[in-house]
């Protein structure tokens, strides 16, 4: 096990090598002189100069590179052009709302999806089990974006039920000291009821939109993975002793069917990160997509290159730990 | 693997059975066709030119008899501009997953039949492309070639190449071993004549398969990249960039008109390609069907 977590971290090295290859091409392949944009439009030929010098730019592209890299394992991914702030910190800030974000849409897609799944697989070719995969289908074909429009415009302007966007209202921050920038946990550290209601308020819409994806596809492979077990011999003969079906399904099939579901989890919590782009965008959550959304309309080129790294190093790091987390789940897979 | 015409059409017959079986490839393949027909009928059904279409005095009208689907902030009707819409977003998908299909096939074909060096490289090349999540590996190549059409389709297409060649590269991997490869290799056949004329029609139906459900979600992705301000310029309409339209001017909470049907018909299209990709699927895998 050891030896093939090692293998698997020395795998990691050129792939992370090559994320960072592509970066520094992308960003050198834009149209005109990177000091220039950089700078912004309406910068003197003194700060472009300076920043040419700066960053390393008269010198030949592979030297470049190694200095990029130098740069990015000391964490330095340099400032925003727009507010001027530091990407490492800016980063360092925004990942906990886009973390937390992403844990409760998969929170969500877990609850509902792997029952919807079950029921499905049990009732097979039902009404419930039609709704469940026509439902599902709806799911992986639907902009999310559009979706969290929809329930914009219906529960928080129509119905003024929810909030349409933020973490938090202003009433709420009043009392309320972030810790670990997860509000979630930060309002029930302090036993602050009033903010822990204001901050679920805030994370039901964007979670529910963020959640459609890996809901649809969760109840999706929860339903296949249980037919599978559920034709098998052991099952037959679970139910031949007189074994409660309630029993069987929850005891015997469903701790079975559930490996292929934990691996949809990981890919998809990988998936989600980047989808919170959008779903970010639209209900104004400070996280890294929106981040990232901001930096792409105000060509903030760095926030543009840090934002791409980090998702992508953790897409990268959470797929290991899916892979990894096999081996608990399984202990008939063996490593190599 | 040269069948015999009587193979051929038996093989056929048995797909196309399997395909009339499925439901979801029906309806796939009936919405497919209506929305590319609509596309392409367009012009003729009804000429409009977006450049010159403002009226001012019909800005935000809800859905009445005039304006089924409404009109939007320039006074335009929301109708037309889904319908000029959907020509735009659907070429986007099928000239992206075309583009994604065509490189990333060579490129599996080549890592899967030279294997070595050229295998490792290719395997590099798709675990980075794969290493990305699509929509920042999008943003990153149109942040490059500039916000424009040709770019989206670009961009989405190289989110599509890893897929095709991991699909590609283990189709021939397994292939290669087969008799019908190893008989021709035997023969002294060229790796080009091997590859196009042996090894490739015999991978098509996983490739057809993938390149199906592939236009969904480079629909998907295309609206994406269009709500992010990176798809086609005004006036074009796209309904991605319909959908930015309405959100940045804040119609989508007062006009709600303008969001509805441009998403509604973005899911249409990738629910049709979902569906007919499900029955092909069915059709000419019946392996890998659940």
């Amino acid at each position: 096990m050891g030896r093939y977590i090692l293998k698997r971290l020395l795998n990691l090295i050129p792939v992370l090598l090559g994320i960072t290859l592509l970066v520094f091409i992308l960003l050198h392949l834009i149209p005109g002189d990177p000091a220039q944009i950089l700078a912004g439009e309406r910068a003197t030929p003194e700060t472009v100069e300076a920043i040419r010098e700066q960053l390393g730019l008269n010198k030949p592209l592979p030297v470049q590179y190694f200095l990029f890299l130098g740069n990015l394992l000391r964490f330095n991914l340099g400032n925003s052009l727009m507010s001027g702030a530091s990407i490492i910190q800016e980063i360092t800030t925004r990942w906990p709302a886009t973390f937390e974000l992403s844990v409760a849409a998969m929170l969500i897609a877990l609850i509902l999806g792997i029952p919807a799944g079950v029921l499905a697989a049990v009732r097979k070719n039902s009404a419930v089990d039609n709704l469940t995969m026509s439902g599902s289908l709806l799911g992986v074909s639907m902009p999310v974006f559009w979706l969290g429009l929809l329930l914009i415009y219906l529960f928080a302007v129509n119905l003024q039920w929810l909030p349409p966007g933020l973490r938090i209202s202003q009433e709420a921050t009043l009392a309320f000291k972030p810790i670990t920038g997860f509000y979630v946990l930060d309002a029930l550290l302090q036993l602050n009821w009033n903010a822990l209601k204001d901050v679920l308020a805030h994370l039901v819409l964007p979670a529910l939109t963020l959640s459609t994806i890996p809901l649809a596809i969760i109840a999706r492979i929860t339903r296949s993975a249980m037919l599978e077990v559920l034709s098998q011999d052991y099952i037959r003969t679970a139910r031949a002793k007189g074994v409660l079906e309630r029993w069987v399904i929850f005891r015997h099939a469903l701790k079975n069917a559930l490996l292929p579901v934990v691996t949809i989890i990981g890919l998809q919590f990988g998936t989600l990160l980047s989808g919170a782009i959008l779903t970010e965008t639209i209900f104004s959550w400070p996280g890294i997509g929106s981040w990232i959304y901001d930096g792409i309309l105000n060509r903030d080129y760095p926030v543009v290159q840090g934002g791409v790294i980090f998702v992508s190093i953790s897409f990268v790091l959470i797929n290991l730990l899916v892979d990894l987390s096999y081996g608990f789940l399984d202990p008939r897979i063996q490593y190599r | 693997m040269r069948m015999t015409l009587k193979d051929w059409s038996a093989n056929a017959r048995n797909a196309l059975g399997r395909f009339l079986q499925s439901t979801s490839g029906k309806i796939g393949l009936f919405l497919a066709i209506a929305i590319i027909l609509l596309a392409l009928l367009a012009p003729v059904l009804h000429p409009y030119d977006p450049s010159t279409d403002r009226n001012y005095l019909t800005r935000l009208k809800p859905p009445s008899a005039q304006h089924w689907w409404g009109t939007d902030g320039l006074g335009r009707d929301v109708l037309i501009l889904v319908w000029y819409g959907l020509r735009t977003s659907l070429s986007v998908g099928l000239v992206s997953v075309l583009l994604g299909l065509t490189i990333g096939v060579l490129l599996g074909l080549v890592a899967g039949y030279f294997r070595g060096w050229l295998e490792t490289g290719i395997g590099w090349l798709t675990d980075i492309l794969l290493a990305f999540p699509s929509i920042l590996l999008a943003i990153a190549v149109v942040t490059i070639t500039g916000p424009s059409l040709p770019s989206v389709m670009i961009a989405v297409g190289v989110v599509q190449v890893p897929i095709f060649i991991r699909l590609t590269r283990s189709m021939v991997l397994s292939l290669r071993e087969q008799e019908f490869v190893q008989a021709v290799i035997a023969f002294g056949a060229t790796p080009a004549r091997i590859i196009f004329r042996h090894i490739l029609p015999a991978s098509l139906a996983p490739i057809v398969v993938q390149a199906t459900l592939s236009i969904g979600t480079a629909t998907l992705e295309a609206a994406g990249l269009g709500f992010l301000g990176l798809g086609a310029k005004p006036p074009t309409p796209e309904l991605g960039t319909m959908l930015s339209d309405s959100f940045k001017n804040g119609y989508s909470l007062s006009a709600p008109w303008t969001i509805l049907f441009p998403g509604l018909m973005i899911t249409l299209i990738v629910l049709a390609f979902n569906l007919l990709g499900d029955g092909l699927r069915d059709a000419l895998d019946p392996r890998e069907s659940h």
